[in-house]
This record gives C-alpha cells, sequence and structure tokens, in this order.
C-alpha cells in the first residue's frame, strides 16, 4: 500500500465530514464506459460529499505510466485519495450502494 | 520423440518458431516456441514456472536480442531480483540497458469494489506501455491467474482474458502465459481453453525418495513434437532438458584402439586393445578386481597422455589411490599433472537427471579422452529401472559422439552374472566378467571376455591375478578336477615344470649316448684306416721292389747282351 506523507489523521468509520476528498477517476478515453462513470461520480459526490470534495480525471490513454503508480488494472477505476486509506473502486459506479461502501460513506438514509 | 532435429526448416508453411535458448526444450518443440502466439506453462507451485518462463525472456534478451516484458502479479521486482541472481541473471542491469522490462501487478481484494461494469484496459494500457519501452518481442504472464484473485466477476474476467490473448496475437509478440494446476482440469480456472496454440506441463515428482521434475508437451498445434515426460533440472545456469538429441545413432566409428593397460588382455583382443570410442562394460562380484582394472586402463591412458575423468559413487578418491597404490598403480602423480580429475558423489546425493548434468558440465570442461564410472550398478537405486537405462543410454551416446572411451564398472549378482539389473549390456561394445572360482578351499578370481563387437577376442578364460605390479592374466589350467587356479595352478605349474626337466634330462642322456657311439666308431674307423694305410704302404714297398728288381734285372740283360756282342 502507497503511504501518502500528508498528515491527514485516520478517517473513523463514521462521519467524515470536515477532511477534504480527494477522488481520481481513471479512464481509457472516452468510452461510453467512462463517461457514465463520470456522471455517476458527480452524481454521487453532489449528493454526498457537496463541497468538499475534488475529481480529478485521469485518461490512461494519454497518461499511460500513470496507471502504474496506483496498480490500475480495471477501468474505469475511482481511487479514493484522501481521506486515507486509500480505496479502490472499479466499474462503472452504476451501484451507488457498493460504491458508497467502497468511499466507506455512509448514505444519509441508512444509519 | 522429436523428429524434428535433423530439418531445421520450419515444419508447415507460416509457422515459425521462437527459439528459447533453453538448453533441450528447442530441441523437444522442434525449434521452440509458436512465434507470435501465447503458449500456457502450467504445474503446481514450485515446479519452475517461473524460472521457465523468466529464462524465456532472459535468453531472448541475451542471445537473440528480442527484449521482453515480464507482468508479475505474485512477487515483488525486489523479490525477482534476489531470485533470479541466485540463477545467475543480473536483472537490474537488463532493466537499466533496456532489454528487460518488468511491471509488477498487485491487487487485493479488501482494496477493491467492483460497482458495475468494467473491463481489464488498465492491464492492457500498461502492458502497452511495457512492451513499447523495450520494444520487446516476448512477453511473459505470471501468474494471470492472480486476477482472479481480485476480482469476482468471471465473466467479466474471462472475456477480458480472450480479449487478451487476441491482442497479444495482434501485437505480435511470442508470450508465456504461467498457470497453476487445477484438480481436473489443467488450471485452475481453465485458461487451456484460451491459449490454444502451445501448452506444456511441468511435474514435480519423487522418486525413490529422490526429487525429479519433468516437462511434457501436451499440446502444440502444427508442429511435431516429442511427446513424453522429459525430466528436467534447474542448476545454477537455469533449466536444462537433458539432452535428446543425441538418440539419433548416427555417430562415427573409429578404427583405433587404446591398450586396455594389462598386455596380456591386449593379446587376448588380437593385438592392441579396445577401440576408441567404445563402450566397455567390466561386471563382476564383490571384490573380483573391476577397480582394478580400470585403473590400469586409466593408468595406461595417462601415460599417453590422454586426459581421464573418473567418476566414483562408491569410494573416496583417497581410497581408491591408496588401493591402488597396494597394487603397485600409481594414480597421484597423473592427478598432479592434471591429467587425472575424480569427481565423487554417493548416488543419493541428488537424482538420476542432476549426475547426467554433473557428468556432462565435467565432460565438457575437462574435455577427457577416457571417462570411467565406477560403478553404474548403484545409480538403480535413485531411479527406476527403465529411468537409469535411459540416463546410461543418453550418457553412452553422449560419450561415443564425442569419441570418448567410456569404461564402467557394475557389480553383479552371484546367480545372474551374465546380466546385468538394467539390461545395459546391449550398450556395451565390450563386456569383460570377473568371477570367482572356487576350488580346493580357495577362491580366484577368472576373467572371460563375454563379448566385444568389431574384434576378434580369445575365448580362454584367464586367471586375474593382483600383484605388486598390477593386475596380471595368468593361463588357466583345465586339469582332471576342471579349471585350476590359485593354488592348484602353481602345484601343476610346479609339476610340468619338473615333468620338462625329466624330459630334458632324458633327452640330454640320449644325446650324450649319440655322442659316445659315434666317438666309438670313429675310433673304429681311424684304427681301421691306420690298418689300411700299413697295409698300403707295404704294398706300395713291394710293388716298388719288384719294379727295381724288374729293372735291374732288365740293366743286366741289356749288359750282358752288350758284353756278349762287343766280345764276338
Amino acid at each position: 500500500m502507497k503511504t501518502d506523507k500528508t498528515a491527514v489523521k485516520k478517517t473513523r468509520k463514521t462521519e467524515p465530514k470536515e477532511e477534504m476528498w480527494l477522488l481520481r477517476l481513471y479512464v481509457a478515453g472516452q468510452t461510453p464506459k467512462s463517461l457514465l462513470a463520470f456522471a455517476n461520480l458527480e452524481k454521487i459526490c453532489k449528493e454526498h460529499l457537496a463541497g468538499k470534495y475534488e475529481i480529478e480525471v485521469i485518461d490512461l490513454l494519454k497518461n499511460p505510466q500513470l496507471a502504474k503508480g496506483d496498480q490500475i488494472l480495471a477501468m474505469p477505476t475511482l481511487v479514493r485519495k484522501l481521506p486515507e486509506p486509500v480505496k479502490k473502486i472499479v466499474g462503472d459506479l452504476s451501484n451507488t450502494v457498493k460504491v458508497l461502501v467502497g468511499l466507506d460513506l455512509r448514505p444519509r438514509r441508512l444509519e | 520423440m522429436s523428429k524434428q532435429n535433423k530439418a531445421k526448416k520450419p515444419s508447415m508453411a507460416g509457422l515459425t518458431k521462437c527459439p528459447t535458448g533453453i538448453q533441450g526444450l528447442d530441441e523437444i518443440t522442434g525449434g521452440g516456441l509458436p512465434q507470435g502466439r501465447p503458449t500456457l506453462v502450467c504445474g503446481s507451485a514450485g515446479c519452475g514456472k517461473t524460472v521457465l518462463a523468466m529464462e524465456f525472456l532472459l535468453r531472448g534478451a541475451l542471445q537473440y536480442n528480442e527484449p521482453g516484458v515480464f507482468i508479475c502479479f505474485e512477487e515483488t521486482l525486489e523479490d525477482l531480483t534476489k531470485n533470479f541472481s541466485s540463477l545467475g541473471f543480473d536483472l537490474n542491469d537488463l532493466i537499466a540497458r533496456k532489454k528487460l522490462a518488468i511491471d509488477y501487478v498487485r491487487m487485493e481484494r479488501s482494496e477493491i469494489e467492483e460497482t458495475g461494469e468494467f473491463d481489464l484496459e488498465g492491464l492492457f494500457i500498461r502492458l502497452e506501455l511495457a512492451i513499447n519501452s523495450v520494444k520487446a518481442k516476448r512477453v511473459v504472464l505470471d501468474t494471470v491467474e492472480g486476477l482472479f484473485a481480485g476480482f469476482t466477476n468471471e465473466s467479466i474476467l474471462r472475456a477480458e482474458l480472450r480479449r487478451l490473448f487476441r491482442w497479444l496475437k495482434e501485437k505480435g509478440v511470442t508470450a508465456i502465459i504461467t498457470g497453476e494446476q487445477g484438480e481436473k482440469t489443467l488450471t485452475r480456472y481453465g485458461l487451456e481453453e484460451y491459449v490454444a496454440d502451445c501448452v506444456i506441463t511441468l511435474a514435480h515428482g519423487s522418486t525413490e525418495q529422490v526429487a525429479t521434475r519433468r516437462m511434457r508437451i501436451v499440446k502444440y498445434r502444427g508442429s511435431l513434437h516429442g511427446t513424453n515426460d522429459y525430466p528436467f533440472l534447474i542448476d545454477e545456469q537455469g533449466i536444462s532438458i537433458l539432452p535428446v538429441t543425441s538418440l539419433g545413432l548416427d555417430n562415427a566409428a573409429s578404427i583405433e584402439k587404446i591398450p586396455t593397460g594389462i598386455p596380456r588382455l591386449d593379446t587376448m583382443f588380437s593385438g592392441n586393445g579396445y577401440y576408441r570410442g567404445s563402450s566397455i562394460l567390466v561386471s563382476g562380484t564383490a571384490g573380483s578386481g573391476k577397480t582394478s582394472m580400470i585403473a590400469e586402463f586409466i593408468n595406461a591412458a595417462c601415460r599417453r597422455g590422454e586426459r581421464c575423468l573418473f567418476f566414483i559413487f562408491e569410494e573416496s578418491p583417497a581410497q581408491i589411490i591408496r588401493n591402488m597404490r597396494s597394487i603397485g598403480i600409481d594414480l597421484e602423480p597423473w592427478v598432479k599433472k592434471g591429467l587425472l580429475r575424480f569427481h565423487a558423489a554417493r548416488p543419493s546425493l541428488y537424482g538420476l537427471e542432476m549426475h547426467l548434468v554433473t557428468i556432462h558440465k565435467q565432460i565438457k570442461e575437462f574435455s577427457p579422452g577416457v571417462v570411467a564410472i565406477d560403478p553404474i550398478s548403484n545409480l538403480v537405486n535413485i531411479g527406476t529401472i527403465t529411468e537409469t537405462k535411459s540416463m546410461l543410454t543418453r550418457l553412452v551416446d553422449f560419450l561415443k559422439t564425442g569419441l570418448i572411451t567410456g569404461i564402467f564398472t557394475n557389480l553383479s549378482h552371484g546367480d545372474s552374472l551374465e546380466e546385468t539389473d538394467m539390461g545395459v549390456s546391449s550398450l556395451m561394445d565390450t563386456w569383460l566378467l570377473l568371477r570367482d572360482i572356487e576350488i580346493n578351499g580357495e577362491r580366484n578370481r577368472a576373467l572371460y571376455v563375454l563379448k566385444s563387437r568389431g574384434m576378434k577376442h580369445s575365448n580362454q578364460v584367464r586367471e586375474l591375478v593382483l600383484t605388486d605390479k598390477g593386475v596380471d592374466l595368468k593361463d588357466v589350467y583345465i586339469g582332471a578336477a576342471g579349471v585350476l587356479t590359485g593354488s592348484a595352478r602353481l602345484s601343476q605349474e610346479a609339476r610340468e615344470k619338473a615333468e620338462a626337466m625329466v624330459r630334458k634330462q632324458g633327452l640330454d642322456l640320449k644325446q650324450r649316448e649319440l655322442e659316445r657311439k659315434r666317438r666309438i666308431l670313429d675310433a673304429q674307423i681311424a684304427a681301421m684306416r691306420t690298418e689300411f694305410e700299413s697295409e698300403e704302404d707295404k704294398l706300395k714297398k713291394t710293388i716298388s721292389e719288384e719294379k727295381l728288381s724288374e729293372k735291374v734285372t732288365e740293366q743286366d740283360r741289356v749288359d750282358m747282351g752288350k758284353l756278349r756282342r762287343a766280345d764276338k
């Protein structure tokens, strides 16, 4: 696992509301899957992380060498870089529940 | 058995092969792996799949100038580098020289959440990057089943794998895919469905408590290939599959003969000894003098300046030198001069194939003219009879191809003296049997020449005696009690000597008798001659007197006549 040098303290499993979320979406060009993933991601972020998220989209077709760093295999992959620990979510993000579980974001409705 | 050895051209139009550079593999595949296609290498843990794949890449980079890419799903780069430096390959250097690119793909199930449709384009991208970075022609994926550990959606995975192999084919790279052995299928996840061009399995088994590795080409589309199980091993230089090339039986035969070291034995072979490059088996029961015979042969060879390699499976070199010194053969000076090299090991130290490789290596390094192996019979303890025979066949073939004379000893058992455990007597050109003959309360050694291909040999039994001056062969007597050896022979010899003496004395006597008679005869003749001479003298005297008196009478008559006429 990559260790980040930032001084962010480890997130607790509930109420990660104060930190800034850095999300990186790795895509391979403008495919339907990647467009769908981006759209889904935006929707989820607006709903659950309003105001404190940042989405970076990395197109591996343009920058293939970046795949190694985060160990990207599947496309599209969403990597939660911040807060730690790093989490990877694979797929077009259509399954919202799974995305939330993967990002460790409890939806406001289910406690 | 590969029939491709003689034809170096591709077996069918369009099927080019990618030479691996791995010793023996190119021979059994008839040139190498299919070019531009994926090959599946499967086997259980620890069989050597990664080594095979790595060596394929490394030799490609070093020997055939084909850079390669290694995608590793299991070990880290540091681990790989460490493991391969133990085999003598410096990965870092190759990476620096852009001959090799290694990418370590790691995924952990706990990190990954699958949320919908995805594909493995990331893997393709990384692969493409790596291939382009070194312009690779060879690719290894070790082991692609690692993907199944990371992702749960098998249908996507399988579709992507199919796409991957098609993609590799389009790229024109020769790829090796490794896979773990499955229970009922060749690989755990059934990769063989996708990689259908060439499939090789590796196995790691244990026979008689000695581990052996085996390789088998299960399938090779579009090519003839060896179909048997080939034993192989992994040593400091990588994988070696042991030489199947020499099973063609087309070695030259020399007509030069070399002395056996025992002059009397040379004469039993109608002149000058064994043929160079032939194989000689000396078999016999325990203590019958087999090693001594080898020592004499080696001694003679070293004296001629030929190098000898002596493999011992039972004693230590020091022991052999000491034992041979006791019969007057000193091998130590040859060792010092570098003409004789010993190599001793217990058979159970490693498996048959390792022994064969060791022998090959030593022969390549030392280039001997003579190789001796003492004994070959305890090699059956580390393998089955068929395996041992196969190994010995290959060894003898290897020696013959190099025109190296091989001499082997075999311990035989009392009741089956004219057989060998492994039936190897048919490999041998000359077979000497040493046997004990027990008679009159003592045992003596006898030597029989059972066969010697290509030359006349004596069919007489000889007694083998170990004297202070080496091995000697003596005639054996067939007496009333059968074959006589040892003390019986000595007494017989003494008796014959005595008889000879008596005969000689008799002859002398007769000779003297004859002399005497001649002398007597001579004396008699001399006496008679003397008598005759005296008679002759007398007779001559009488004749001359008569003649004189006749003359006088004549004269008187003349004188008287003259007188009478004068007076008238």
